[in-house]
């Protein structure tokens, strides 16, 4: 019964393992796994023109699969990275890249958030300020104030007294 | 001063809100062209019509020409045919197909049906030339001018309100442009 149970459960693994790896990698045939591991890696990074939220592994419109084995090609031949991003973007424009270029005009991109952070600690510092000083002002009476408060006090002393 | 402080945020919520409200009216599906202001890549290819018959990008130097990226396989090029003949008759300037990922005889029993508006076809069966263009959805439409640059690109079947309103003035400008180069 033991043994069956170990069956069992080996074959589901197996089974689960396939499932996992039956991504379109497996008709192409990559020279060495270090390939496969950076093309596909890199195909996750390149956005598909055509279903726009996809990347190019995920996608199954034709344009991404043409896409996506030039760069498997592309690794294979021994292209660097920036070499295949390249080609992908002199053809299909900035858009292809999920992760914007570091230029003059995505600086908005990359350090806009930055800059709210900024702005957000800078009023939130300011509030608490605000905050603390306002409680210190009010602490501080005047004399005659004092004298006041001291006098009602001794009032409400006497009153309790009787 | 302090005041001023307190606007603000409502400065920056009408700036975000005229941004996305301008994003309202976007079309995400279109997208810039990177091959604008670039030449046509180079290709030698068979004509469509024709397999010991091959065309390159010299051939389309010369004269300002609309390069037609399509295939039976694709429904809007078939809405888009029409409108491509009553072009073809105009005789505006020179038509060139690009038959992108098609089979030879399904392309050409599709004109003795339809008609063919082309000047020449380009046979781009394994969508190389398509990849080098960055097609990524027939139909699309390139302007070439006279000296074989891609001037524009416009994604998506050609109708008469395109034609007119953006694709027209664009190729009459570009004519004038290479009647004047051809003068001086």
């Amino acid at each position: 019964m033991r043994v069956v149970i170990a069956f069992l459960l080996t074959l589901t693994i197996l089974l689960c393992g396939q499932v996992v790896h039956a991504t379109p990698v497996d008709t192409y045939e990559f020279k060495s796994m270090e390939n496969q591991q950076r093309a596909v890696a890199l195909a996750h990074e390149l956005r598909c023109p055509q279903c726009q939220n996809q990347d190019l592994v995920d996608s199954n419109s034709p344009v991404a699969r043409d896409l996506r084995l030039e760069v498997y090609k592309m690794v294979d031949a021994g292209q660097s990275d920036d070499e295949i991003v390249q080609f992908m973007t002199s053809r299909y424009g900035d858009f292809v890249l999920y992760k914007p270029k570091l230029e003059s005009k995505t600086m908005v991109l990359w350090l806009g958030p930055f800059a709210l952070l900024l702005i957000g600690l800078a009023i939130g510092f300011m509030f608490i300020r605000k905050q603390r000083i306002v409680p210190e002002q009010s602490q501080t009476l005047s004399k005659e104030d004092q004298k006041q408060l001291d006098e009602l006090l001794k009032q409400s002393r006497a009153n309790e007294d009787k | 001063m302090k005041k001023l402080v307190l606007f603000i945020p409502l400065a920056l919520f009408l700036v975000m809100g005229a941004f996305l409200y301008k994003g309202l009216y976007l079309n995400p599906q279109k997208l810039e062209s990177a091959l604008e202001g670039k030449p046509v890549p180079t290709f030698e290819l068979e004509t469509l019509e024709d397999p010991k018959k091959m065309i390159t990008n010299e051939d389309l130097k010369g004269e300002v020409s609309l390069l037609n990226v399509w295939a039976t396989w694709c429904p809007s090029c078939k809405y888009e045919h029409p409108f491509l003949m009553r072009l073809a008759r105009q005789k505006l300037l020179p038509i060139y197909g690009v038959n992108y990922r098609d089979e030879r005889a399904l392309a050409l029993r599709e004109f003795m049906r339809e008609g063919d508006p082309y000047t020449a076809n380009i046979y781009d069966k394994d969508g190389r030339l398509g990849l080098d263009l960055g097609v990524y959805g027939a139909p699309e439409s390139y302007i070439v001018d006279h000296n074989g640059v891609i001037r524009f690109r416009y994604a998506g079947p050609i109708d008469s309100k395109v034609w007119a309103e953006t694709l027209l003035p664009m190729i009459e400008e570009l004519q004038l442009e290479a009647s004047k180069d051809q003068s001086s």
